[in-house]
């Protein structure tokens, strides 16, 4: 039995058995969360903060609801209205919050590493909610949560691919991060512009830029959202133009495995990286995705929190 | 640890367990509206057997459930580095229904206490009961047992081991004494 986890910031530090043990006690989760009362009070006197300095509202809304069926207490921060700045005033307000005895931080914020940073100023657990383009834990468990749910395949026997914007997704470079260490053949694929080079230092994952290569014997295809914003820069000439190339759609498929399913991280862009009829059908896991958030994240909150010496 | 004593051999377990499923039934007045859940770990072969008993005497086999209180429990933060939540199966509508709460050990009350949450939890049955192999003593809540297979009295420093066969490979109930870390270089 490995150390209990203290923080979950990425994937670095965890090891496969305490990825395996989230992923079970998640089962356990989902379950409480069909019953009529969907509230365990396992967290009980345990102060959740979710602490986001990046717009989010389902991501956010997801880890209140987690602590909360766990009968934690939540207090909620975000940015807005204050003149909230990084460095110094960042760590004024986990001093301040400290002092109102928080158990757990959860973060969202557009530096990458600022939970890290966060973690070492405080005594209190931190969960990363998804920092800069760096990492964004909870939603590459969750998207392995949905997978194995729906196809029990063995991520050992599964080539993940995951297509759109690498280059600026913390959301690809957590599974990939995860998918790798849980066994999975990992295949980045994107516009050149948008799949750096630099990308394949990432342990076991595989750059591949043709789209009909990366597709090929595929079990899983995961299509990031493409940012808009992202437009004006040089790296995406037009949405058209992408979706052209790389939009993920039933016929494209034909080469990935016949049981291929597909996964996407929301908000969806339809017709853009994902034709909607197939985003909308038989293979697509996004509705199971959605659901896995709640569940997954109870499971991670109470494998923080919970145990010896964690007060 | 020591053994110090056998509390129950397998036949002994046999036989407690036969009175009281009789005495269930008894008690129940048949074994219609009756269910039996059993706590995790040995609480469930307990069960299980339990209802297997009273199938054989009666014309209904009362449905078993498992209980995982892990998520219930008030000593998460003193029991284990990571207590480990198993699943929950409780296959049928608990309303109305007569329950009989099945575990290996009664102690400090505290799983009880835990379990009858957990229960509540998921509906409201008509009654719930408490059927434990051993009641060693020393309760640290208001609980009781309404079955019980043996009253042993025991020194904290003891410990009971319930061993059966679905797990341990064997059916036996020993008394062991824990041998703390600070006292062996003393001995």
């Amino acid at each position: 039995m490995s150390e209990p986890l203290r923080h979950l910031l990425d994937f670095q530090q965890v090891d496969r058995d305490q990825i395996d043990a989230i992923l079970e006690t998640t089962e356990v989760m989902a379950q409480v969360l069909e019953r009529p009362v969907k509230r365990v009070p396992a967290l009980q006197g345990f102060t959740v903060a979710t602490l986001f300095y990046e717009d989010s509202t389902r991501t956010r809304l997801s880890f209140e609801r987690a602590a909360r069926a766990q009968s934690a207490d939540v207090m909620a921060f975000s940015k807005g209205g204050t003149s909230v700045s990084k460095g110094e005033s960042l760590r004024d307000t986990v001093a301040t919050l400290d002092a109102l005895q928080v158990d757990a931080y959860v973060v969202r914020h557009p530096a990458a590493g600022a939970p890290i940073q966060i973690a070492q100023w405080t005594k209190a657990r931190v969960i990363n909610a998804g920092d800069g383009r760096r990492a964004h834990p909870t939603q590459a468990l969750l998207d392995a949560y949905s997978y194995r749910q729906a196809t029990g395949r063995a991520f050992e026997d599964t080539r993940l691919v995951i297509v759109g914007d690498v280059a600026h997704s913390r959301v690809a470079r957590s599974n990939a991060e995860l998918w790798h260490k849980l066994g999975a053949q990992v295949v980045l694929c994107g516009p050149p512009t948008l799949l750096p080079p630099s990308l394949a230092a990432l342990p076991g994952v595989k750059l591949e830029p043709n789209l009909q290569d990366a597709l090929k014997g595929a079990h899983v295809v995961m299509a990031l959202r493409i940012q808009q914003e992202r437009l004006t820069s040089a790296r995406l000439p037009s949405l058209a133009a992408y979706a052209a190339q790389y939009q993920l759609s039933e016929d494209r498929l034909a080469l990935a495995d016949d049981d291929v399913v597909v996964m996407h991280p929301g908000p969806m862009n339809r017709d853009v990286e994902i034709d909607g009829a197939l985003a909308d059908g038989p293979r697509s896991l996004v509705t199971r995705q959605v659901a896995a958030g709640v569940p997954v994240r109870m499971a991670v909150l109470y494998h923080l929190l919970v145990g010896k010496g964690s007060r | 640890m020591t053994t110090k004593a056998t509390l129950l051999s397998a036949q002994e377990l046999d036989r407690a367990l036969t009175r009281i499923a009789h005495e269930i039934v008894e008690s129940s007045k048949g074994a219609d509206n009756l269910a039996l859940v059993g706590v995790h770990t040995r609480g469930v072969p307990i069960a299980e057997r339990l209802a297997a008993k009273i199938g054989a005497f009666e014309s209904t086999t009362p449905p078993v459930g498992k209980l995982d209180i892990t998520l219930y429990r008030d000593d998460l933060t003193e029991i284990a580095l990571q207590p480990v939540v198993k699943r929950t199966e409780v296959d049928f509508d608990i309303a109305g229904m007569r329950l009989v709460l099945c575990d290996d050990v009664l102690y400090t009350g505290r799983t009880a206490r835990a379990a009858l949450d957990a229960l509540i939890d998921m509906g409201r049955p008509a009654v719930i009961q408490y059927a434990v192999l051993i009641d060693r003593g020393h309760r640290e809540l208001p609980i009781r047992a309404d079955y019980v297979g043996k009253n042993v009295p025991t020194r904290q420093s003891e410990v009971v081991k319930v061993k059966l066969q679905e797990i341990d490979g064997v059916d036996e109930v020993i008394l062991e004494e824990r041998i703390l870390d600070r006292d062996r270089g003393e001995k």
